[in-house]
């Protein structure tokens, strides 16, 4: 109480200077309603649901909407969509097996899904859904109850034995067991950690950068500073969600097949 | 913290100023709000890929597999036939070749036997007229010798008869014969 009531008047102070440097990096990923500004409950319409809208849309636009003429020689937007889906697919069937491709829909809805979410982010005053931890926990820990169940399911108490390392020797094999355990159980944190982090860090640098913009001798510098951070950025928003999609594959691999 | 929020800000987590305090990722004011529209876009997201999305890409890839690979084989067939074509058109042209060349020989063979024919009739009728010339010439010098036999044996018995010695004229014949005979 005592550290938000002191941000709180540092804040004050910043905008009390008049003229000086103003930072507000984080700012941009406040919740916010949509209408009105009364609390945010669990069912309030925020910011948050209109990103989201817009990139349900925006999936809707390529998957369903690109393909509508069905075309046998694609046009340009059934050409991406094609691209999209046999990009999953083959990383699904590459990375998880023949088996896991039974699973594609599920992991291509997790990449559509991360991939809008990303690059609508990246539009001027957009709301970035996926640099929360709320949004990218939840999309961690679906995937790790999910793999984690299907796990036991599958193969019962033999699962298990994904933590038995069988080709190390017996004496390392409970010292091994403990890491794998502990490695396996920080897998949520580290999916869900590494998309929020990366989008949150980027986007907050380019505000950092934007801040400076205010200060004519460093502008020009900032402005291109703002520039090459963006591509990087453009370069994060798809290679986050790749690489989500394609954990998401291993995970799934290791629960159908835990055998190392 | 909650006393201290007034109406304007919708959270512990904004400032009076409207600014973030700390890291609004960390405000626990909004999981919620934030896990159920996530939710419902994942889930919606779901039913229109399995529903429509997913299965009509399927549908469209398999169907340009499909085509190509029935496009393949229609243009296998299509080589085949026209290698088929080909070979045809060159046996007819073998054939004509080999036709024509017959038809030359046999035309040249036919000719041959009309010169060989007109010409053994020619051969014939050269032949018959020598034949019938010589016959009438034989048949002239036959007349004449018939001749100069009655004019010598009228000569002669007309000089015996001048001479006036009586002779008959089988004698004077026979003298006439037997000289003649000896003349040839």
């Amino acid at each position: 109480m005592a550290e938000n009531t002191a941000g709180a008047h540092g804040a004050e102070a910043a905008q009390g200077e008049g003229g000086g440097l103003v930072f507000h990096p984080m700012d941009q990923f406040i919740v916010k309603p949509l209408f009105g500004d009364g609390a945010v409950h669990m069912f309030t319409v925020t910011n948050v649901t209109l990103w989201m809208a817009l990139a349900v849309l925006c999936v809707i636009g390529l998957m369903v909407l690109g393909t509508s003429g069905r075309g046998i020689v694609p046009g340009r937007l059934q050409s991406v969509a094609e691209l999209a889906y046999g990009f999953v697919y083959k990383m699904v069937e590459d990375v998880s097996g023949k088996d896991g491709v039974k699973y594609f829909p599920y992991i291509m809805t997790l990449f559509l899904f991360i991939v809008f979410a990303n690059f609508l982010g990246l539009l001027p005053m957009a709301f970035t859904t996926t640099s929360h931890f709320a949004v990218t926990v939840v999309l961690a820990l679906a995937v790790f109850l999910g793999v984690t169940i299907l796990g036991f399911v599958k193969h019962g108490t033999r699962f298990l034995e994904l933590f038995w390392v069988s080709s190390a020797p017996m004496v390392l094999r409970p010292v091994l067991a403990i890491i794998e355990v502990i490695s396996y159980l920080i897998r949520p944190v580290s999916h869900s950690v590494r998309l929020a982090g990366n989008l949150m860090a980027g986007h907050a640098v380019i505000k950092v950068f934007a801040g400076f913009a205010a200060i004519a001798a460093v502008s020009p510098v900032s402005v291109l500073a703002i520039t090459a951070m963006y591509g990087l950025e453009v370069l994060v928003a798809f290679i986050q969600a790749y690489i989500f999609t394609i954990l998401t594959c291993v995970y799934l691999k290791d629960a159908l097949h835990p055998h190392h | 913290m909650a006393t201290e929020t007034t109406a304007s800000t919708a959270s512990a987590c904004v400032g009076p100023n409207g600014s973030a305090i700390g890291m609004p990722q960390l405000c626990g004011d909004w999981v919620w709000n934030q896990v159920f529209w996530l939710v419902l876009a994942l889930v919606a997201i779901y039913f229109v890929l399995t529903r429509v999305a997913l299965p009509r890409i399927a549908a469209i890839l398999a169907e340009r597999q499909g085509t190509i690979t029935s496009d393949l084989a229609k243009a296998e067939e299509l080589k085949a036939q026209a290698e088929e074509a080909e070979k045809a058109y060159e046996k007819a042209l073998a054939d004509a070749r080999v036709e024509a060349g017959k038809i030359a020989e046999q035309t040249r063979a036919e000719i041959r036997a009309q010169v060989d024919e007109a010409q053994a009739k020619a051969d014939a009728d050269i032949a018959a007229k020598t034949a019938e010339s010589e016959k009438q010439i034989q048949e002239i010098r036959a007349s004449a010798l018939a001749n100069v036999e009655a004019v010598a044996k009228d000569t002669a018995e007309a000089l015996v008869a001048a001479l006036g010695v009586s002779a008959d004229k089988v004698t004077v014949d026979a003298a006439v014969d037997k000289r003649i005979e000896g003349q040839r």
